[in-house]
This record gives structure tokens, C-alpha cells and sequence, in this order.
């Protein structure tokens, strides 16, 4: 359980994190969403006691972090995989961790079967590979088997077998009842990982709420039906109230009607239907719609189209 | 990485804690960083290889040069002369692995790693400042000890060695008589007795090592302050050898009034053995030890501050 109340983090005159307010709730994955520079590292560095905040409080289980007994014991956080001494091999990098929150030495070996080093445990970690790295980074998050897990932009640069390994694990984590937060800046990674989402955007909350309410929230869910008597159907719909538009090859485009609606709409005039489907808007959709006034470094698109942003940037 | 290996394995469970994480776990942790990474190695055995070394060549040139022209024979400090590459240079090769210490932390990232397993800092700190006095003045001792042996060894067949079980006598004075003939050296009367004591050697040794130990701690603490291995070892240089050169090139009397408030000027008193071998502007040895102490505690402190109140 993490509480972040109040948090207000300045770099100079640049605010990085702004009052920002919101819980983690434990057994699920929390997704932490963000355009680049919202903010995201920031917080979890104030949530981890690396930077101290300028107002506002964190509390992990009701204590702030520098005052938990074993810190490792509690929480396990990744923040940058590439945080480590590359000169000292795996092993002694993950002994001198656990050495810290005195865990059992055999708990090394443990955490690095579990992720698949047990091979080059010995070797120096300057010589691996981002992914590598990654799993050596999620090997001391898993040492003193925390309740709470933390990731920061885990997939980031990972292959594609990378990218499921670790959405994987963190499913597991969180199915075995502990509390994973884990930040992106790729809504399509969310959309398969995470129960919960907290969207920010230029340190300011955004969102804070299920994936469920996320999508449902966001204006695009419409319907998309196609028949033969295009012109009968788009009157009657009109006279419900709803809008149809003329879809691309020859299909209607329905807002503010159901399917269900729909379809006995079209039973009780008659019509014959050859498609009838619930179009939702991606996540994607719903993430730049909702952040597209807080991104902050972004590119203008030639010819004054949307501007694009590395959001979208797809798994 | 070829296999997809994950959620079907779970961890034991580990056992249940009591208490708390606190300076055990972290000094346990600080000797497995030390003694896991290469430079550790490399600086303590350059520390020993050119303090022993060079020290052992300076003395096999001593030899010689006592053989062939006794007149400096007078006052000569066998101690001193074998103990200087290991405060001269060696205090900047150790100087180098305090800094590294803790700059490599900062400049590999371990620090955000090592700061979120063990968020109390003013216990890293210290666990780490503790460790790498220990290991750092075991291994001077160690080289002081050695420096000295082999470098009295080198001179052993002069009889001006020093010695840690007896007390030695040395001339006190060489009288000019006259010029040597083509090239011999001139001609000299050896005159009066000073007696090096082998408490005085036995300080001098030991002392030796305490100075390299705080000049190491003085690297330490500037690199807390200034988390950047380039900037902190610059900064040690300047300290010890560079500002010691200014100071130098100054008018002698003020010269004479500022040299002893700096921290390098202990390692030329504490190494002296032979009664008024040291420079009369400094303190005797263990006041001017306690200048370079002062430097090293308190660029400490300002490191532990520092350390604890940034950003990591």
C-alpha cells in the first residue's frame, strides 16, 4: 500500500511533480502513465526516498520509506535497470543487496535461477545485455520478497520475447497478491498488464482509475453496422436520436446507441444486417486524448496535422 | 536468453525478520562492494608494488651513495628516506580508491540501487567510510612495515640502517677536511652520535601509515562532496601536492607561518627519525597529524551532510 499525498517535486524552476495525490491499492497491477517528462521517475524516486520532495508526503504502509525495518522485505524497485556497478559480477552485485536487509546468502542463487542467470552469475555485469540487465535488475527486486513491487518503464528496449517475459511476471507478482506498480509511457503495454491506471501529465493527475472506467470514459465507443438498405437504416437511427454517419465502404458509423439498440431497431423495421460490432477506442486513443495538452516536448507534424508524440509508438 | 522462464516458478519463502536493517547488514554489504571489484585490487597492489618498490630503489641508490661518500653518512634518516615514495606517491593511489569508493557509485548509478535497498544514509555512510579505513590501514600498515624492512635491507651493508629492536647511532655531524681528489668525494670528519630509538622508528612507521590512512579519508570525503571520480581526484592533487608547491614559491616568511596548516605536512614530520631532521616551522609530529585529522574529519562530516541531505 502506497500513499502519495500532496507530492511536490522542483528541479530549479521547473516543477516536475505538482501536488500530486493518489493510492496504490495491494494484488493488482497499477499502471503509472504518462507522456515522457510527466513526471513518472520522479514520483517513484520521492516514493523511494532518492530525491526528497519539496512539499507533500509518501508513506509505504503507513511509514515513509527511509523507516522501514527491511526496506527490501517491503518494496522491490527497479528504476533504472543500468544502475548497477558493471564491474562486479551478478552474484556479488545481488549479495551485497541482500547483505544490506540481511536476507540468507542462498537467496542469490534463488532470485537468479528464477530469471535465468544462473549461468553468468559470475561474469560482470557491464558485458550484458539490456535485457540481461533487466532480469538482474528484477532479480534484487525479487531478494527480500516485498509485498510491493515498482517498476520503472520495464519494457523499455526490450525484444518482443523480453516484453512478454516481464508482462508475465508482473501478472504472476500481482496474482500472488502483491501490489505492482508500474510505470510506461506505451498505453498498449498497459492495456495487457494493468488492472488500475493513474495518468499523469506534466506532474499533475490526470486519471486515477480502473482500465475499465479508463476506456468507457473516453468519448470514441461507437458502433459500426453495414446493410444493404443504408439510407432506411441511417433515417431510422436518426429518429432515435442517435448520429449515423457513412462509414468508410458503405459501412454506418452509430453514436449513442447500443448494439442490442440496434439490432432491434433493425428487427422491428425490417432491415437486414451484415455487421454489427462494438468498436471501442484503444486505449491508445483514450491516452492521447486525454494527455494531449500535457505532453511536453513534441513535434508538430508538417502540414499542421496532430502532433505526434512518442506515445503511440506501438509494442 | 532463450527460454521464457517465469510465472510457473515461485521463490521459498523466506525466513521471518526481527529488528531492523541497520550497520551490520550495511558493513557486510560495503566489504562485499569493495572486495568484488577490480579496482580495489588494482590500487592496493599499485599501492604496495611502488610505496615497496620504489622505496627499495631509492635505498639500494642510498647504499652507494653512503659507501662511496660517507659524509652522508651524518644525520642520515634510513627510516625517512624508506618510507617517502610510500607517503609521497602512495598517498595518492590510495587517495585514488577513497574517491572511487564513492564516486563509482554515482558514476555507474549503484547509488539509487544501494540507496533503495538500504534508504538510511547516514548508515551506508558510515559503513562504507568504516570499511575502507579498515581495509585501507591495514594495507598501509602493511606497506609501511614492508617499505621499511626492504628499504633497511637495501642499506644494511652501510650499518646506518634503521632498526625497530635496538637503538641505532648514527654521526651527527660531517666536518668538511678538504677536497677529494678526481672524482672521489671530498674529504670529511665524522663527528658525534645521534641515537635513533627504536620507539621513535616504531612512531614513525606506524605514523606513517596513519597519515596515508587520512590522506585516503580526505579523498573520501571529496568524493562525497563532489561525486565525480575526475573532480575529486584533481581535488586531492591540488590539496596534497599542488597547494604544498604554491607554498613553496611563496616569501619564507610566510611561508614559514602557513605551511604547517596544511593537511600534507604531517607525512614530512611523523616519517622523521633523526632528532631535528624535521623543518622547525611545523609542529612536532603527532600536533601536525592532528591538522591532517582535522582535515580528514571534517571533510568527512561535510561528505555524511552532503550524502544525506541531496538528491541521490
Amino acid at each position: 500500500m502506497i500513499e502519495v499525498r500532496g507530492l511536490t517535486k522542483r528541479y530549479g524552476a521547473k516543477t516536475a511533480v505538482d501536488d500530486l495525490t493518489f493510492g496504490i491499492e495491494p494484488g493488482k497491477v497499477t499502471g503509472f502513465l504518462g507522456p515522457n517528462g510527466a513526471g513518472k521517475t520522479t514520483t517513484m524516486r520521492c516514493i523511494l526516498g532518492l530525491d526528497y520532495p519539496d512539499a507533500g508526503t509518501v508513506a509505504v504502509d503507513g511509514k515513509s520509506y527511509p523507516d522501514l525495518a527491511y526496506p527490501m522485505r517491503e518494496v522491490g524497485a527497479l528504476l533504472d535497470a543500468k544502475a548497477v556497478h558493471g564491474g562486479r559480477s551478478a552474484r556479488n552485485h545481488l549479495l551485497c543487496l541482500a547483505q544490506t536487509n540481511s536476507l540468507p546468502r542462498r537467496r542469490v542463487g534463488e532470485v537468479l535461477e528464477l530469471v535465468g542467470l544462473t549461468e553468468v552469475a559470475g561474469k560482470r555485469s557491464k558485458g550484458f545485455s539490456l535485457g540481461m540487465s533487466q532480469r538482474l535488475g528484477i532479480a534484487a527486486t525479487l531478494l527480500g520478497d516485498p509485498k510491493v513491487l515498482m517498476f520503472d518503464e520495464p519494457v523499455n528496449g526490450l525484444d518482443p520475447e523480453g516484453i512478454l517475459w516481464i508482462r508475465n511476471l508482473m501478472r504472476a507478482l500481482a496474482a500472488e497478491g502483491r501490489t505492482v506498480f508500474v510505470s510506461s509511457h506505451l498505453m498498449s503495454e498497459m492495456e495487457h498488464t494493468a488492472d488500475h491506471l493513474i495518468v499523469i501529465g506534466r506532474g499533475k493527475l490526470i486519471a486515477d482509475c480502473t482500465m475499465s472506467e479508463f476506456i468507457a470514459g473516453s468519448s470514441g465507443a461507437w458502433v459500426r453496422v453495414r446493410t444493404p438498405s443504408v439510407d432506411q437504416l441511417m433515417r431510422a437511427i436518426n429518429a432515435q436520436g442517435a448520429t449515423a454517419a457513412a462509414g468508410e465502404d458503405g459501412s454506418i458509423e452509430v453514436r449513442g446507441m447500443t448494439t442490442e439498440q440496434l439490432g432491434d431497431l433493425a428487427f422491428s423495421e425490417g432491415i437486414r444486417l451484415h455487421e454489427l460490432t462494438t468498436v471501442r477506442a484503444s486505449l491508445e486513443e483514450a491516452f492521447m486524448e486525454l494527455t494531449a495538452s500535457s505532453v511536453e516536448y513534441r513535434a508538430d507534424a508538417p502540414g499542421g496535422q496532430q502532433p505526434s508524440t512518442t506515445i503511440g509508438s506501438g509494442v | 536468453m532463450a527460454t521464457i522462464t517465469t510465472s510457473d516458478r515461485r521463490l521459498p519463502a523466506l525466513p521471518p525478520a526481527t529488528g531492523r536493517a541497520g550497520l551490520r547488514g550495511a558493513l557486510a554489504s560495503e566489504f562485499t562492494k569493495l572486495r568484488s571489484v577490480r579496482s580495489t585490487y588494482w590500487a592496493l597492489g599499485a599501492l604496495l608494488i611502488v610505496s615497496i618498490g620504489v622505496g627499495a630503489l631509492v635505498m639500494g641508490g642510498e647504499s652507494g651513495s653512503l659507501t662511496h661518500n660517507p659524509g652522508n653518512k651524518a644525520g642520515f634518516d634510513g627510516t625517512q628516506v624508506s618510507l617517502i615514495p610510500f607517503f609521497e606517491i602512495g598517498q595518492l593511489i590510495i587517495g585514488v580508491l577513497g574517491a572511487l569508493t564513492i564516486t563509482s557509485e554515482y558514476s555507474t548509478g549503484m547509488i539509487r540501487t544501494s540507496l533503495t535497498a538500504m534508504p538510511r544514509r547516514g548508515v551506508v555512510y558510515a559503513a562504507k567510510a568504516i570499511v575502507f579505513t579498515c581495509v585501507t590501514l591495514v594495507f598501509s600498515l602493511i606497506t609501511s612495515f614492508v617499505a621499511f624492512f626492504v628499504g633497511q635491507a637495501m642499506v644494511a651493508s652501510t650499518r646506518e640502517g634503521a632498526s625497530l629492536f635496538g637503538n641505532v647511532k648514527i654521526p651527527a655531524n660531517a666536518i668538511f677536511t678538504g677536497p677529494g681528489g678526481p672524482g672521489s668525494p671530498p674529504k670529511v670528519t665524522l663527528q658525534g652520535i645521534d641515537v635513533i630509538t627504536a620507539s621513535t622508528v616504531l612512531r614513525a612507521v606506524v605514523g606513517t601509515a596513519l597519515f596515508v590512512t587520512l590522506v585516503a579519508l580526505i579523498a573520501f570525503g571529496l568524493g562525497a562532496i563532489i561525486r565525480h571520480t575526475a573532480g575529486a581526484i584533481a581535488t586531492v592533487i591540488g590539496l596534497m601536492f599542488i597547494i604544498p608547491v604554491v607554498i613553496q614559491a611563496l616569501p619564507d616568511n610566510w611561508r614559514q607561518d602557513i605551511m604547517r596548516f596544511f593537511p600534507d605536512a604531517a607525512g614530512r614530520v611523523i616519517s622523521v627519525t633523526v632528532p631535528g631532521g624535521a623543518n622547525p616551522h611545523l609542529w612536532s609530529s603527532w600536533p601536525q597529524m592532528i591538522v591532517t585529522a582535522c582535515y580528514a574529519v571534517g571533510l568527512l562530516a561535510i561528505g555524511a551532510y552532503m550524502f544525506r541531505k541531496r538528491d541521490a
